[in-house]
């Protein structure tokens, strides 16, 4: 009953962070249809961010998490406006593309803030907090409360509002939107915009628990992308059924077994369920 | 004798391509001697790098870009060590048979990879070379964890040459790049090389016209890898180990900067990229902190002002070159095979 109820808090907590990291990807590539590899490395920043404005300037966490999320969000907006905008929606140029990203922002944090050192983020809240017999540190749950926030905000945002069903439309057909004056250069900056910021948020949440290096991006980058694709990419609901899926699969099996087992399940699964939906779980085309 | 004679008209009336090829081969055979030691095993890691890059080029004329092209290069890599340290076979043997292990990899791949398509295509090929690679950490017994294989004999072929040493082994590396080039380089121009180019084309016309697509992809797919494999081989009898790090998403990055950085469209595209960047790669050594830095830079700029790559600087130059020039370079144009099917608009 106790190893139940940790297995399902600890595999709440993975999928509330792989949700947060891959809504963000699936955003940008329904928008403006670039696989972001680059994105891992926004998510590093965003560490980086809480570990120079939390653990070395002591400013309150909650604060370096919101900075983290407005500074990789702005990234995200240059990156889109100095780079992905030349790739003019071709899927091959923008990936390669966010390839030279990628390497660009790794020497260049590799360069500033050295590699060998330790960068230890201090627990922000170190209290343990019990649940029916599972106990885990507030630091770990807070991802949850915080993905639930930032996802229904963006929910909203994509229902309710007229930039976020803007959005919506040009994503479903960019030329259809453009004759009802909807700008797909301003779509596109917002999708990177959010996208950005997600990944940031990501980022700054995990900081304290992860350890925060120039290469923290790569692995998480590679669970994003197969979330996204199991979720059929563009799909933000799908991304998020295929984050709760593949968050308790990688605990349970964890748990029980070992991680490179885990990774080596999650991508056999993604291949099955390719092979039987190449669209998607919850695609519909 | 008229074969002979049919050779000799080609010669003739190639002379030019042939002059230049000659030259070329000259220059393969005196380069090791001229560089400095340690830059012949450099040379040796490009030429196992063409073979990558050429075999990786052959898969993307049908419009996929496998991202698990290295993992194959890898499954080369352990097929040889398990055949040759483990097992005892002959270097020759192991060669072709290894490149057999990577195709049979690929065909077990392709299946579920068969049906997706663009991004889903990328991150599922990677995933697939990525299962892989676990494959080879997490199981000790036979590719020896993280670790990996270090058993890697040094070939022996027949008796000739001491292939410990770096100037007769990028002999034989050569002698494999050349004729996995040859055999690529037929297969490009033949019917099936075509054939590949108009499911990128236009995968419907081709449906249309009887082709059966998912048969010609995986074809391509299993054909690339069993040379990426091969090319494998080679790395592996330099180094005289595998370890699973060396096949990990790193080496994949470089390989997609290099065949964009070339172009894809001709046959020599990636093989000007992959030595134009190994060549810039030797100049920055100081600045080797720099290097993906530097490269990241470059493909960045290469994708938004030369988006189809180093190789394609010709054809653009065109227009400013003088007119006896201009008809000089008409001759020498030669086709490429996409020129079977215009289509408007594109």
């Amino acid at each position: 009953m106790e190893f139940l109820s940790q297995t399902i808090l600890n595999g709440l907590m993975t999928s509330s962070f792989y949700a947060l990291i891959a809504v963000g990807l699936s955003l940008v590539f329904g928008v403006m249809h670039i696989v972001n590899f680059a994105h891992g490395e926004f998510y590093m920043l965003g560490a980086y961010t809480v570990w120079i404005l939390f653990a070395k300037m002591e400013w309150p966490f909650f604060v370096a998490v919101a900075a983290a999320i407005v500074l990789v969000g702005l990234l995200g907006l240059v990156s889109e406006r100095l780079v992905f905008r030349h790739a003019h929606g071709k899927v091959l140029s923008g990936f390669i593309m966010s390839v030279g990203l990628v390497f660009i922002l790794q020497v260049l944090v590799v360069k500033i803030w050295g590699l060998g050192k330790m960068k230890p983020v201090p627990a922000a809240f170190p209290q343990v907090l019990e649940i029916a017999g599972a106990s885990t540190s507030w630091q770990r749950f807070i991802v949850v409360p915080v993905t639930v926030l930032l996802l229904g905000s963006l929910w909203i945002f994509l229902e309710r509002f007229r930039i976020g069903r803007a959005l919506r439309a040009s994503a479903l057909n960019p030329d259809a939107a453009a004759l009802q004056g909807i700008s797909p250069k301003k779509c596109a900056a917002v999708a990177m915009l959010l996208g950005s910021a997600m990944a940031g948020a990501a980022g700054a949440l995990m900081a304290p628990i992860m350890s925060v290096h120039p290469y923290m991006g790569h692995s998480v980058v590679w669970t994003a992308f197969v979330v996204v694709i199991v979720g059929g990419p563009g799909n933000i609901k799908g991304s998020i059924v295929a984050a709760l899926l593949f968050g308790f699969l990688t605990t349970v099996i964890s748990t029980l077994l070992d991680s490179t087992i885990a990774d080596l399940v999650n991508a056999l699964v993604m291949l099955t369920l390719l092979a039987i939906r190449p669209e998607g779980v919850m695609g519909h085309d | 004798m008229t074969r002979f004679r049919r050779a000799v008209i080609f010669v003739v009336a190639h002379r030019r391509r042939v002059g230049w090829l000659a030259a070329l081969g000259l220059f393969l055979v005196i380069l090791p001697f001229l560089v400095r030691d340690y830059q012949v095993d450099v040379l040796i890691m490009l030429l196992i790098n063409i073979i990558i890059v050429v075999s990786f080029r052959l898969i993307t004329t049908t419009g996929r870009w496998s991202l698990a092209h290295i993992p194959m290069v890898g499954c080369g890599a352990y097929a040889t060590a398990l055949l040759t340290g483990g097992l005892g076979f002959p270097f020759w043997l192991s060669l072709p048979l290894s490149g057999l292990a990577a195709g049979a990899a690929a065909l077990l791949m392709s299946y579920p990879l068969a049906r997706t398509k663009g991004f889903a295509f990328f991150v599922a090929s990677f995933a697939a070379g990525d299962a892989l690679r676990l494959c080879w950490t997490r199981f000790k017994v036979p590719f020896g964890g993280h670790k990996g294989l270090t058993n890697v004999p040094v070939p022996s072929f027949f008796g000739a040459g001491d292939f410990a040493q770096a100037i007769p082994y990028y002999f034989l590396a050569l002698a494999v790049t050349v004729l996995c080039l040859l055999v690529m380089w037929r297969l490009d121009r033949s019917r099936l090389g075509r054939t590949w180019k108009i499911l990128d084309m236009n995968e419907d016309l081709a449906k249309s016209l009887g082709i059966n697509a998912t048969f010609y992809k995986i074809l391509a797919f299993v054909l690339g890898s069993a040379f990426a494999g091969v090319a494998g081989v080679l790395l592996a009898h330099r180094l005289w180990a595998v370890v699973p790090a060396q096949f990990g998403f790193g080496a994949t990055l470089y390989l997609l900067v290099w065949v964009v950085f070339g172009g894809t469209r001709t046959f020599q595209g990636p093989i000007i990229g992959v030595a134009a960047l190994t060549l810039l790669r030797e100049i920055l050594k100081p600045l080797f902190e720099w290097v993906p830095l530097i490269f990241g830079t470059i493909i960045i700029l290469t994708l938004i002002f030369l988006p189809e790559g180093l190789e394609s600087l010709p054809r653009r130059l065109r227009p400013w070159l003088s007119k006896e020039r201009l008809s000089l370079l008409e001759t020498e144009s030669e086709p490429t095979g996409y020129e079977t099917v215009r289509q408007p608009g594109r």
